[in-house]
């Protein structure tokens, strides 16, 4: 009976009632969406930086990273490819050269890394495959293909079938070149990594750069569950002490930061609306309060006890709070739901955002985890708001309550 | 055999800086079954005695038995739990909880003393019936008249089988007709069932209606009159 008085006590002014719930809807349902749009937004760059540009885990020669060196490789390759394929829980294992060279077309020119890659090992590490914008991959050009990204391609300005030349020092310390024609240009929405990556076959690479044919300066490693990236590296670090072994969380501590980053902002946002509505939500029991000083005198006065009051009124708060609250979720996850699918495209008001790896076009996701922790802060306002004005009840003895006019 | 003892009853407010003794050194006794009515002009202490026989205020000096029961010595918990047993309420104003219907509002009451629903609403409809209400059970108190929302109050005072109802002004924003029914009511009550009934009043209505007439002024009782 008491919860059915606290629900109907919402209801005396429906309009009062009604402002405070929309109010936390609305706060809500902003909440809720721009949660479900920021967690898109990082998931697609997330997605890009270990799906295409990373892979989950990469091995490397200890001293490889620090300068490109050249000699710094990983001799018989093959081998090592073939032995972590084996490993359980491992999806694809591809051997990379990577090298830092100059690419130029007839217009232009400028530094880039050149990756030579197996075409098709690479399919099972990343999904650079399936991002051409124009051309195929690795296709219809027989010898020397290259594939590049659509922003350097502008930068060069070059197009499809496109020649570009590639200065490299080679393993003997001597400048050399060769031609290469452009088989595909992938677009990533990742302006800065598509402006300094081209990918060459390896063996092409080796050649230009004569190196032999068993080795690689890194190989990356793709799970079967990425939640076991953690375990696998640690197992892949104690089987290959004398190499450094990383996954995509040390390579690149940008991209890992990314979701971290990204949960402790929309939190934040959404705690400052839950916190700016919790104090509408007190004002507003407080004025009910106020109101019904002479009732709460009469249900002391009957017998109810200050624990029944202090607990009736706590239960009027988190109902009107979880009204609102409980909205103003369905009605942001309506609206996340009903932009999945096509998404929603900024490129009008972001272009820079291509520039830092951020897609322009946004598919919001909804994280149940996410969900639950919203849902909990919405509980915890409620509670907490409901202290205040119930506390504030419970100072009136029964008296001098029923005199109140 | 007395069921209030009260004896050399005083409390005193401040009001701006200067005393105001409401209740003055009062000495009274009621016998279970009294119909009485506590009578006097404004501001002489009628209200207060009432807040303080029913536990709802305490006083400076002197003592409150009921049943033998001290109230001064009584826990603030348990002089709640005390007041829902022993003591019934009627207001001026009804106060009834507007959310509720009129069967509610008896239930609710028997409701904080966990009694099963069966129980709950065998007891609200009969003092409903007796209240001459039935019918509007599920009325709420804005679809009901000042004299039936007063009739809903004193269903109410009785649900918890009290030894005694206290009623501050009961009649004050009835009219005649409302008055007449409801003191009709609430003697019958009292006749069939034993129940005191204390009132504090200004109505010369009630007054004539009630067998003992208590008449304070500046917080001391100067006439007890019991009638025949």
């Amino acid at each position: 009976m008491i919860t059915a008085v606290a629900w109907r006590n919402i209801w005396r002014s429906p309009l009062r009632s009604g402002i405070i719930i929309a109010a936390i809807s609305v706060g809500m349902s902003a909440g809720m969406f721009t949660t479900t749009f920021t967690k898109g937004w990082m998931n697609q760059r997330l997605e890009v930086g270990v799906e295409t540009e990373a892979s989950h885990i990469r091995i490397q020669q200890p001293a490889f990273g620090e300068n490109y060196d050249l000699k710094e490789y990983i001799p018989n390759s093959n081998l090592l490819t073939k032995e972590i394929a084996k490993t359980k829980n491992v999806n694809g294992v591809s051997p990379r050269l990577v090298i830092q060279s100059m690419i130029a077309s007839a217009e232009t020119g400028t530094g880039v890394k050149i990756i030579g890659i197996d075409p098709d090992k690479e399919k099972t590490v990343t999904n650079l495959y399936t991002k051409l914008s124009e051309g195929k991959y690795f296709e219809g050009v027989k010898r020397n293909p290259i594939l590049i990204g659509a922003k350097l391609a502008k930068k060069l300005k070059v197009k499809m079938h496109s020649k570009v030349v590639i200065t490299v020092q080679d393993a003997s310390g001597n400048i050399t070149g060769g031609a290469f024609r452009i088989c595909g240009i992938y677009d990533i929405t990742s302006g800065i990594y598509e402006g300094l990556n081209v990918f060459v076959r390896s063996s092409d690479l080796a050649r230009l750069a004569g190196l032999k044919k068993n080795v690689s300066h890194e190989i990356l490693v793709h799970l079967v569950n990425p939640e076991e990236l953690d375990r696998e590296t640690l197992l892949l670090k104690a089987s290959y002490k004398n190499l450094k072994v990383e996954n995509w969380k040390e390579s690149m501590p940008e991209l890992g930061y990314i979701n971290e980053i990204g949960n402790l902002y929309t939190y934040i946002f959404v705690i400052i609306i839950l916190l700016a509505l919790g104090f509408g939500i007190v004002n507003t029991m407080m004025m009910v309060i106020l109101e019904r000083v002479k009732e709460l005198g009469m249900l002391m006065a009957i017998g109810m006890s200050k624990a029944r009051i202090f607990n009736m009124l706590m239960l009027e708060t988190v109902m009107l709070t979880f009204t609102g609250g409980f909205t103003g979720i369905l009605i942001g996850l309506g609206a996340t739901y009903a932009t999945m699918e096509k998404g929603i495209d900024l490129s009008n008001y972001a272009q820079g955002f291509e520039e830092l790896g951020y897609s322009p076009h946004v598919y919001p996701v909804v994280e149940v985890k996410t969900l639950i922790v919203i849902v909990i802060l919405v509980i915890i306002t409620g509670i907490v708001a409901s202290i205040y004005p119930a506390r504030k009840a419970l100072q009136y003895n029964p008296a001098e309550a029923l005199r109140t006019e | 055999m007395n069921i209030i003892e009260i004896t050399h009853l005083h409390k005193t407010y401040n009001e701006s800086e200067v005393k105001v003794h409401a209740v003055n050194g009062v000495n009274l006794n009621f016998e279970a079954g009294e119909f009485a009515a506590i009578v006097g002009p404004s501001g002489s202490g009628k209200t207060t005695l009432l807040n303080l026989l029913g536990g709802l205020d305490s006083p400076n000096d002197g003592k409150i038995l009921i049943d033998k029961t001290d109230l001064s010595e009584l826990k603030s918990s348990d002089l709640i739990k005390f007041r829902m047993k022993n003591i019934g309420f009627v207001f001026q104003s009804y106060n009834l909880i507007p959310v509720l219907t009129a069967q509610e509002n008896v239930e609710f009451i028997m409701h904080l003393q966990n009694r099963s629903k069966q129980e709950r609403e065998e007891r609200s409809m009969e003092l409903l019936r007796a209240v001459g209400l039935d019918g509007r059970e599920n009325s709420r108190p804005n679809k009901l008249s000042g004299g039936q929302q007063q009739r809903v109050a004193v269903a109410r005072a009785l649900a918890s089988k009290p030894k005694f109802v206290l009623a501050d002004e009961p009649t004050a924003n009835l009219d005649s007709k409302s008055t007449e029914q409801l003191l009709s009511i609430m003697e019958e009550l009292n006749r069939k069932e034993n129940i005191t009934f204390i009132f504090s009043t200004h109505d010369q209505r009630v007054v004539n209606k009630a067998r003992r007439v208590i008449t304070l002024e500046d917080g001391k009782v100067i006439s007890d009159e019991r009638k025949r």
